[in-house]
C-alpha cells in the first residue's frame, strides 16, 4: 500500500497548483513504471480517500503504465520486457541491459473552464 | 484547461534522500537497507553479523516496524545501538523517518548503518532511503518465485541473501530456478546463500560489508 504515499503526495501537489490559479481540478494523469509496482485499484481506491474533504474530491485519476524496456547485449536490439521469457525476442540471448524505469510522474491536472 | 507538469510524485522523499546520501558521504558511513518479507530472518541476520563484526565495526540499526520495538530490544541485547520506527500503519520507511532517526542513534560515530525496512516486498523499494546499498532477503520458505513476482524489488538490489538454507532439505525450493531468475532482472547482484540462525554462507556476507567500508 505505497500507493497511500503516492496518493497524498498528488493530492498536496493538485491542491498548490489549484490555489495558483484559483480553479477546481476535474482529472490527473500519472505515469509509472514496472518497477514501481502500482497496482489501478488500489491506487484509484487510495486516491479517492487521500482526496476525501479536499478540493480533490470526486476528481477522475488517469494511471498509465509505460512498459519497461531492455537492450539486447548481443544483438544491440532493444525490446519490451516481458519477465515470463526474459530473453531478447531477437536472438534469444539473456544477457540483457535494462533501460531504466519510467519514474513515478504527475503529467497534467485539467480543471473546470469558467464556462462550463 | 489543462496544465501540463511532468512532476515526480515522491520528490519530497527523494530530496530528503538526497540529505542523508549527503550525511552518509560526510561521514563515511555506509547506509544499507534491508528490504524483504515479514519473517525472511533480517533481525536474525542483523543480530549475528552484529556479534561477528562487533571488533570490526561500529554498528547502528534504524528498525522500521508497523508496531512494537521488539526488533529495537533484540537489536540492543546484541550491544549495538538501536532506534526503533513504529510507522503506525504505513508499509514502508521514509526517508524524513530515516532523517530523525540518524542523530537519535549518533549516527556519524558509525561505520554502518542498517535500516530494517518494514517487512513487505513491495512497497519499500518504492522509496528512496538516501542508502548507499540495498540488501534484500529471500527465505526458503516464500518459495522460489518470488524474484519473478516482484521483479522491480529484486532489480533495484546490491545483495540478495538467499536465507534459512538449512530448510532446503524439507521445503521444495528449486535454487537454480531462483538464481535463474535473479540474473533476468539483476545480472549485476552479487547473491549470497546463508542461514542465519547456523550461520553457514555468512562469512561471504561479512566479507562482503567489510570489502564496502574498507
Ligand atoms: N530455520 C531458520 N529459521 C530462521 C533463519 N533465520 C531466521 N529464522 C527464523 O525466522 C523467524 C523470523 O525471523 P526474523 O529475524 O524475526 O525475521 P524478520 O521479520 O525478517 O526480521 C524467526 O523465528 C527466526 O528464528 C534461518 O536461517 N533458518
Ligand atoms: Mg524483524
Ligand atoms: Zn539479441
Amino acid at each position: 500500500m505505497h500507493e497511500t504515499a503516492v496518493a497524498q503526495s498528488i493530492v498536496e501537489t493538485i491542491l498548490v497548483e489549484a490555489k495558483k490559479i484559483d480553479k477546481k481540478p476535474i482529472r490527473a494523469k500519472i505515469s509509472c513504471g514496472q518497477f514501481n509496482a502500482l497496482n489501478d485499484e488500489v491506487m484509484e481506491f487510495a486516491f479517492d480517500v487521500a482526496s476525501q474533504d479536499t478540493a480533490c474530491k470526486g476528481m477522475k485519476l488517469e494511471i498509465h503504465h509505460v512498459p519497461l524496456r531492455a537492450n539486447c547485449k548481443k544483438c544491440q536490439n532493444e525490446f519490451e520486457f516481458d519477465i515470463y521469457s526474459g530473453s531478447c525476442p531477437t536472438c534469444g540471448n539473456s544477457e540483457i541491459e535494462f533501460v531504466p524505469d519510467a519514474p513515478l510522474l504527475l503529467e497534467e491536472i485539467e480543471f473546470e473552464d469558467e464556462d462550463s | 484547461m489543462k496544465v501540463s507538469l511532468n512532476k515526480r510524485i515522491l520528490d519530497r522523499n527523494d530530496e530528503c534522500a538526497q540529505k542523508n546520501k549527503l550525511f552518509f558521504e560526510q561521514n563515511s558511513v555506509l547506509c544499507v537497507n534491508v528490504i524483504s518479507s515479514p519473517g525472511s530472518g533480517k533481525t536474525t541476520m542483523l543480530s549475528r553479523t552484529i556479534l561477528a563484526l562487533k571488533d570490526k565495526l561500529k554498528i547502528g540499526v534504524i528498525e522500521g516496524d508497523i508496531k512494537t520495538d521488539t526488533d529495537a530490544e533484540k537489536i540492543r541485547s546484541t550491544g549495538a545501538a538501536a532506534v526503533q520506527i513504529e510507522t503506525q500503519g504505513a508499509c514502508h520507511l521514509s526517508a524524513v523517518q530515516v532523517h530523525d532517526a540518524l542523530t537519535q542513534i549518533e549516527a556519524m560515530d558509525k561505520d554502518v548503518i542498517f535500516i530494517e525496512n518494514v517487512g513487505n516486498l513491495v512497497c519499500p523499494s518504492a522509496f528512496d532511503l538516501g542508502e548507499n546499498k540495498r540488501v534484500v532477503l529471500l527465505s526458503v520458505p516464500e518459495g522460489d518465485d518470488k524474484p519473478i513476482k516482484y521483479p522491480g524489488t529484486f532489480a533495484g538490489a546490491d545483495v540478495i541473501l538467499i536465507n534459512k538454507m538449512d530448510l532446503i532439505l524439507y521445503i521444495p525450493f528449486d535454487l537454480d530456478r531462483v538464481l535463474n531468475d535473479i540474473r533476468k532482472v539483476n545480472p549485476d547482484a552479487k547473491v549470497f546463500k546463508i542461514s542465519a540462525i547456523t550461520g553457514d554462507g555468512m562469512q561471504q556476507w561479512y566479507d562482503w560489508l567489510c570489502d564496502m567500508t574498507a
